[in-house]
């Protein structure tokens, strides 16, 4: 009697064991997933501003230091090497992006003053891209964040914390914001961080 | 039940609902197939022992469950059909074209809204159609992720802001995360087979047809002793709670049906919520919607339950009562917009004092 007993909590543990592992494995995979749709939003970005700067260069000549703080600021991300998450790459990451982030809204924001080059649907069609690009990275983010926390939580979670260390399960680290300037901009919602 | 404001909250209580609901579906509807075997089981197995008992040979008990059997089989069948064909046949018959290559700005945000939300939920992103309607409405089909479609009407592209769009694609997408397609299919073709069943043996009772073969039609005619007479009450009861069943079931299973659609309503807007972080903007576009004067004339009824809102009743100001509620393919505009607002931690304005029951 003893015995079964014994065989029964030993294929409960068992059967616990699998469906942690399990969890923890999709979990990380999705979390890997969704880091690489940032880098697939970033790269795309980091393709579409030559095309952006190229059309407002000849209407704008005056205004040099804002596009090339733009070339210069995306040069930098596009050599800011992005690998799986690790803490150190997620804050180069972040960092070279913000500034980038920064410098284009500066751009658009200077482009608002032009109204002759609005009026070209060029520039109109290419300031839908660029904020919907924006958009995509936020929503890219969220997702990777979204998922990330969910990874953690069930990492500390009973009883998949008695298996987590044995599933080679870590904790990763969330994107934030490491500019303290971006977290001050007023018209971001606390707590609901997509659009930035 | 008090709806918590916590948008994750929420989800977890409409997933929890839900099953709930599936499971007691799938409970009744296997009840009135196999009831049938159980019963018949019980009957024969207790003629078998008073037969012994009387020193006759024994009769066939019957054993095979052929009846639910068959029932599944023909539910199988039609929840291919349907799985196979229904979503082709829902975008044509709104005579929808499909945007392969956005040629209009309007068209062009539209694609971007959409990708962004893909982007968001984490689905592949589905094929986009524009159903030439000037009511704002939009639907989705597909049963699984990969090979959903997304149509969204002329009038919702040209009255929404681009937050709103987002919020009411984001909505769809909820769907198509959830795999609520695929459930509504499968639940309404159950429906279906119910409602055919029903029908076809009250037209056989009325003409004083035969009630079914009494030879074993399972093909399993192993003779064995039925162990132990059940008492004949027993039988009775279930017999009696059977014919009862049928009797309920077209309608016990449309009503669930519906409850289900408008549990995955509320649990879609708050996926919306979640993708966007930004309810307000849905809460707005279903004002909106329900707002709007124009006719919808291009997506059928029988499609409604696939909509963001029902095309055919969206007008608010038209009280239909309780049972039109209950009965109702999406949830009161009142209601979903007050949750929407709770979410977003704005004041509730319009509030319809509906409690979940």
């Amino acid at each position: 009697m003893a015995f079964i007993i014994f065989i029964a909590v030993l294929l409960v543990i068992a059967f616990l064991f699998v469906g942690a592992y399990n969890k923890l494995v999709s979990l990380k995979a999705q979390v890997e997933n969704a880091w690489k749709q940032i880098d697939v939003q970033l790269k795309r970005r980091h393709d579409l501003i030559p095309n952006l700067v190229n059309t407002v260069r000849g209407a704008m000549g005056f205004e040099r230091e804002t596009l090339e703080a733009v070339v210069e600021a995306r040069n930098r991300a596009v050599a800011v090497v992005s690998g799986t998450p690790s803490p150190s790459g997620v804050a180069a990451t972040a960092a070279a992006e913000t500034q980038l982030t920064g410098a284009l809204s500066r751009l658009m924001a200077v482009v608002e003053a032009y109204p002759d080059l609005k009026a070209t649907g060029n520039v109109a069609q290419l300031q839908e891209e660029l904020s919907s690009t924006e958009n995509k990275i936020a929503f890219a983010r969220q997702l990777y964040n979204d998922t990330a926390t969910r990874y953690n939580a069930t990492q500390r979670m009973f009883p998949t914390v008695l298996f987590a260390g044995m599933a080679g399960a870590a904790p990763v680290p969330l994107w934030e914001i490491s500019d303290n300037a971006e977290r001050s901009v007023p018209n971001m919602d606390l707590g609901f961080g997509a659009r930035s | 039940m008090q709806a918590s404001a916590d948008l994750f909250g929420q989800q977890e209580a409409n997933r929890r609902a839900s099953r709930r609901l599936v499971a007691g579906f799938i409970i009744f509807v296997a009840w009135l197939g196999f009831g049938a075997d159980i019963i018949w089981y019980y009957a024969s197995s207790r003629e078998a022992a008073a037969r012994v008992v009387e020193g006759l040979s024994p009769n066939v008990v019957h054993h095979f469950p052929g009846l639910g059997i068959l029932l599944l089989a023909v539910a199988l069948i039609i929840i291919w059909w349907a799985f196979a064909f229904g979503p082709a046949q829902i975008i044509s018959s709104t005579g929808a074209r499909e945007i392969t290559a956005p040629a209009t700005p309007a068209e062009h945000q539209l694609v971007n809204v959409v990708d962004e939300m893909s982007i968001a939920s984490g689905v592949p992103r589905p094929r986009i159609w524009i159903i030439p309607d000037d009511a704002p409405n939009a639907l989705t089909t597909g049963t699984d992720a990969a090979s959903a479609q997304l149509a969204v009407t002329q009038g919702l592209l040209e009255s929404s802001s681009r937050d709103e769009l987002q919020a009411v694609i984001a909505h769809e997408m909820g769907h198509i995360s959830n795999l609520d397609v695929r459930l509504m299919t499968l639940l309404t073709a159950l429906v279906g087979l119910v409602a055919f069943v029903h029908g076809a043996a009250f037209r056989v009772m009325r003409f004083g047809g035969g009630s079914g073969g009494s030879s074993g039609r399972g093909g399993s005619s192993s003779r064995s002793r039925g162990g132990g007479g059940a008492g004949g009450v027993l039988v009775i009861v279930l017999a009696v709670v059977w014919v009862i069943s049928w009797l309920i079931a077209p309608l016990v299973t449309r009503f669930v049906v519906m409850r289900v659609g408008r549990s995955r309503e509320f649990l879609a807007d708050a996926m919306s919520a979640q993708y966007t972080r930004n309810p307000g903007a849905l809460a707005d576009a279903l004002e909106k919607i329900s707002n709007s004067t124009a006719k919808p004339d291009a997506i059928p009824i029988s499609s409604a339950q696939l909509c963001i809102m029902d095309p055919s009743s969206s007008d608010r100001s038209e009280r239909k009562g309780r049972w039109a509620d209950l009965m109702a393919t999406h949830p009161p505009v009142g209601e979903r917009v007050a949750r929407l607002r709770q979410m977003a931690y704005q004041p509730v304005e319009r509030l319809n004092p509906t409690p979940d029951p």
